[in-house]
């Protein structure tokens, strides 16, 4: 086979830790910059409604281009070219899961949800409800997904700079996501909800743009041909299963099945992503949500594009054997391949937009965290709605505080783990606690509340003990603790029990439910949802 | 709570939503809705099912070479691609053209006769 390769192939963590300044330069440089962008696009946050869903001021591409940055975290760059450099073809499973997933979010769920114009999803869900156990069911999940979500940044964030200051010992690791942690609730506290989406427009225009160089950097070695940047992964690995399905997954029927439970859990999630949900709502008319679901879809669909080719490159320039000794492990795939390809200056620049994207997708979680506790359990709860909008402000603002210190103590526990994997469990528990309450109650006029919780309760509960009973929390060396055995259920992802029952549950408490709904309240929201009335900013007045 | 976007919009009291349910426009706007959007994701879920069980269980099929190193596998990954690029772009035609005109008219009637934002929103 023609080779066109001649990089010095052995890179280590010792040629990276020269380059440190460097990379600690670019990164406080891009940091400062992006913290200034968000004072600047901060000083007119006044009200709920600038906080939450920044006063609906933006348009589609710009929302888009904030959504593909929301979506785009550590789990896309660093997990998934990680995933493909060393399980290859069945890696790129992530990439098609996340990508097709959205054709649920366009088609289903994202014009409906936002044209009800509410501002949570416990908002929407308990429209036609009854209100208090529909939102306190609600906020739970969205607390469960994103802290699950936020694990896996933390585990990212980790990686990442292990690698790039040859951290690895776990004392630094954990000072490190401590470092993390502060920077991100400073973002939140200060932004809010505007000042979060540009920094996401701006950093998925630097990812993509990185990406896309990288790619054709990549190609470029291999004479712009796919089939030898293949053939030359395939050599470097020394395994030419690389190219075959089967290499992580086709091991047992066990890891057949888990195969089917992930891919069903990667294309239900994210219609059900509080985080994602929560940016339909920052656009002025309906039109402008499609648009800005269609910009993401064409964004995301090119950014995985480029890391099916990221990582095969990886493979081939590196090496898998390489790339799982290294600080970070499979996570550091993709730095790593900036450092073959561009010495010093393109790891630094490259870490530095993975680092900002880890920083702004904690951003964004972290405040759909916030408003849904200050706004769902605290002002509609605890408070009855004898609340002001300050007041809700401040409670969002605390439990940014709170949430922090939480997302940090997790991420020092869940480091040395795939991001892709870890957040594939935030979708598993996603797609299992909201999913069937979400179609269900903007497609099916009998929906009760009693299903509601029994769907919410049940998928959530489901996943998460089918989690902490399954390989990822015991029983193997890589599990988070790998001393114990109480590893029964066999499976990583609970998706293939887990969402199946909570849709049976969404169905059987509805039927056995002896009460029913406000059937003009069922009217309203179906009126509202398919015509968005009210909730338009005054364009057409 | 004071925070409306469009505070000259006023409650939604006077409307009976069911009565608008019931109408035929709103009929058919819910009918050209479904009508598109059910097939099509019950089509594309079981394109992208179909897919994944051929990776987990056809490995010797989807391992066929192509061209060059090119297999099956990589192929059926990368229509994938094209295809949900193509139903979103269909469904965008669709929605602007079919489902568009009918809301906007049902939306400025009711907006006529005074709704606003749900009454918690404000």
């Amino acid at each position: 086979m023609r080779h066109a390769v001649n990089i010095p192939l052995a890179v280590t963590a010792e040629d990276i830790k020269d380059s440190t300044w460097i990379n600690i330069l670019i990164f406080a440089l891009f940091v400062g910059v992006t913290l200034v962008v968000v004072l600047r696009a901060s000083r007119n946050n006044k009200t709920a409604a600038d906080y939450y869903a920044a006063g609906r001021s933006f348009s589609g591409g710009q929302n888009g281009t904030a959504i593909a940055g929301d979506y785009l975290s550590a789990a896309s760059f660093l997990g998934i070219c990680g995933a493909i450099a060393i399980n290859g073809y069945d890696g790129f499973l992530y990439s098609i899961g996340f990508l097709v997933a959205w054709l649920v979010a366009l088609l289903l769920v994202a014009e409906l949800l936002r044209n009800t114009g509410k501002f949570t999803m416990a908002d929407v869900l308990s429209f036609r409800l009854r209100q208090r156990p529909v939102r306190i069911a609600a906020a739970i999940t969205t607390l469960a997904v994103c802290f699950f979500y936020l694990l896996a940044q933390m585990a990212g964030a980790g990686a990442l700079v292990s690698l790039l200051i040859g951290i690895d010992s776990r004392l630094g690791q954990s000072l490190v996501i401590t470092v993390v942690g502060a920077l991100m609730i400073l973002y939140v506290l200060v932004g809010g909800m505007k000042g979060t989406t540009w920094v996401q427009i701006i950093k998925a225009c630097l990812l993509i743009a990185g990406a896309f160089i990288m790619t054709v950097w990549v190609l470029a070695l291999h004479g712009f041909n796919l089939s030898e940047l293949l053939g030359a992964a395939v050599e470097t690995a020394g395994n030419p299963q690389l190219l075959n399905p089967g290499l992580q997954y086709g091991v047992s029927e066990a890891s057949k099945l888990d195969f089917i439970s992930l891919a069903l859990a990667l294309v239900l999630g994210t219609a059900a992503l509080p985080h994602v949900l929560m940016r339909f709502y920052t656009v002025p008319t309906a039109k402008e949500a499609r648009r800005s679901v269609v910009w993401a879809i064409w964004l995301i669909g090119a950014f995985y594009l480029f890391t099916l080719v990221l990582g095969y490159g990886a493979a081939a320039l590196i090496g898998p054997e390489a790339i799982k000794s290294a600080p970070g492990g499979v996570n550091s795939a993709a730095p790593l391949l900036a450092f073959a390809l561009g010495g010093p200056v393109l790891l630094g620049l490259i870490s530095a937009v993975a680092f900002a994207t880890i920083l702004a997708v904690v951003a964004g979680l972290t405040i759909t965290a916030a408003a849904s506790f200050a706004h769902d359990i605290y002002a509609n709860v605890v408070r009855k709605g004898q609340v002001d909008s300050a007041g809700e402000v401040k409670v969002a603002r605390r439990t940014v505080v709170v949430i922090g210190v939480v997302s940090i103590l997790g991420g020092i526990g869940a480091q040395g783990q795939n991001v892709a994997f870890l957040v594939a469990l935030a979708f598993a528990v996603a797609a299992s606690a909201n999913l069937p309450t979400i179609v269900y109650s903007l497609f099916w006029k009998r929906f009760t509340t009693q299903g509601a919780v029994w769907s919410m309760y049940g998928g959530l509960g489901a996943a998460i003990v089918l989690i902490v009973f399954s390989p990822v929390v015991s029983g193997k060396e890589t599990s988070m603790i790998p001393s114990a055995d109480f590893a029964i259920f066999g499976l990583n992802n609970p998706g293939i029990v887990s969402i199946p029952l909570a849709f049976f549950l969404g169905w059987l408490g509805t039927v056995l439910d002896k009460n029913r709904e406000d059937a003009s309240k069922q009217a309203e929201m179906e009126v509202r949802s398919l015509t968005g009335v009210g909730a338009e900013k005054a364009v057409d007045h | 709570m004071g925070n409306d976007p469009n505070p000259d919009a006023g409650t939604a009291a006077a409307v009976d939503f069911q009565v608008v349910q019931d109408s035929p426009e709103f009929t058919e706007l819910r009918k050209r809705h479904r009508s598109f959007v059910f097939p099509m994701a019950v089509a594309f879920l079981l394109w992208y099912f179909a897919y994944v069980l051929l990776a987990d269980y056809a490995h010797d099929f989807m391992s066929t070479k192509l061209w060059g190193n090119i297999n099956v596998g990589l192929l059926l990954g990368l229509l994938q691609f094209v295809s949900t690029f193509a139903i979103t772009t269909w469904y965008v035609r669709y929605a602007n053209k079919k489902l568009d005109p009918i809301a906007t008219d049902i939306r400025h009637s009711l907006e006529d006769e005074g709704v606003g934002l749900p009454e918690d929103t404000k």
